[in-house]
């Protein structure tokens, strides 16, 4: 299918890049991306994919937009407040780029839906807030074999990495648990930059762009972590393989998604 | 330039900088390697950076010829990047 003069005027300064090119802009349109969670990192990297023309998002949450979201919610507009954070994401993606078609996901993720959530989709992103969602996200990819990008969030602190199947670690080998109950704050009760989700959903955003282009390197077999106050990245490197991950290890236990008990309230994010 | 066997032609006057080049790129990506593409293009501007850009792309430039009312014809060679 060739570009529209339309297209090739919106995506000139993509086209340009000898890495995109027409051809790299037809596999961004070509593209199906799931963003779970429209919060402070799903937010930014919906915008981006839509504006960057990826042409088929999903979209997942349960929520309404809640006045206190605002301040990172990008995507959520202050008449949006009470509506279903989906709904107003996709009104903004659509306002955005008329090329993108939006699925919208109502609903929490937990085994029993997410296989099926993410089975349609090339790239997964993990906007959620709470670590039984990034756990589950984590195995379903794994399972599945899909690659995913994880976040997280929290005061002036952030971090993300890749998972592709078979060139590198998964977020359990690093993490293996979800921690105790309680024992980290959620980004509620602890606070969160708004330009945090900004910064760590557009490398997501950014992720998802080069895995769909297939151009660069990835974060994969890397964590990078970024602290704003005292303006540092860091890029640690992670095992290549951990092979008593309980679920991409040599004799993986974790068979099928499973979920954790979820806390009081909101969860035991270390993100949002 | 009948000394080309050109393959398509792609008019670029009607556009101004970057969809000029822009243009002339995505045209040039829906050839074959050795295939020859004409652009058409306005004086000024587009004469001065659309063939240095297709140039740094890795394409032939074979001739540039001008129309005498203000345009040329640009007649490039396709030049398949190594993947």
């Amino acid at each position: 299918m060739a570009l529209s003069n339309e297209q090739i005027e919106r995506y000139s300064r993509h086209i340009i890049l000898k890495e995109v090119g027409a051809k790299g802009q037809k596999k961004l349109l070509n593209a199906k991306v799931l963003i779970i969670g429209a919060g402070g990192l799903g937010a930014p990297a919906a915008m981006y994919l839509a504006a960057a023309g990826v042409g088929t998002i999903g979209i997942v949450d349960a929520d309404e937009v809640d006045l206190s979201n605002l301040q990172r919610q990008i995507i959520h507009t202050t008449q949006d407040v009470g509506k279903a954070k989906v709904q107003s994401a996709k009104e903004t993606m659509n306002a955005l780029n008329p090329d993108v078609t939006v699925h919208t996901y109502r609903e929490f993720v937990d085994s029993s839906n997410i296989m099926e959530l993410i089975e349609p989709y090339d790239f997964i992103i993990d906007g959620t807030d709470n670590f039984p969602a990034k756990f589950l996200i984590n195995d379903a990819c794994v399972l599945a074999k899909k690659p995913f990008s994880h976040a997280g969030i929290i005061r002036f602190q952030g971090q993300l990495m890749t998972y592709v199947p078979g060139k590198g670690p998964c977020y359990r080998c690093v993490f293996e648990n979800p921690p105790p109950k309680d024992s980290v704050p959620t980004c509620k009760q602890a606070g969160v930059i708004g330009a945090m989700g900004g910064v760590i959903g557009s490398l997501q955003a950014m992720e998802a762009v080069k895995y769909i282009i297939g151009k660069g390197e990835l974060l994969t077999g890397s964590l990078l972590t970024y602290d704003a106050l005292t303006m540092t990245f860091r890029k640690i490197k992670l095992p290549q393989h951990v092979a008593n991950c309980a679920v991409c290890g040599d004799h993986p236990t974790i068979l099928k998604p499973i979920d954790y008990e979820q806390a009081e309230c909101d969860g035991l994010g270390l993100t949002d | 330039m009948a000394e080309f066997h050109i393959t398509d032609t792609v008019d670029i006057t009607d556009v101004v900088c970057p969809v000029t080049f822009v243009k002339a790129k995505v045209a040039l990506e829906e050839l074959d390697d050795g295939e020859i593409l004409s652009i058409r293009m306005n004086d000024g501007e587009p004469v001065q950076n659309v063939p240095r850009s297709i140039k740094e792309e890795g394409h032939q430039i074979l001739k540039l010829i001008d129309n005498g009312d203000g345009t040329y014809h640009l007649i490039v060679r396709k030049v398949e990047d190594e993947e």
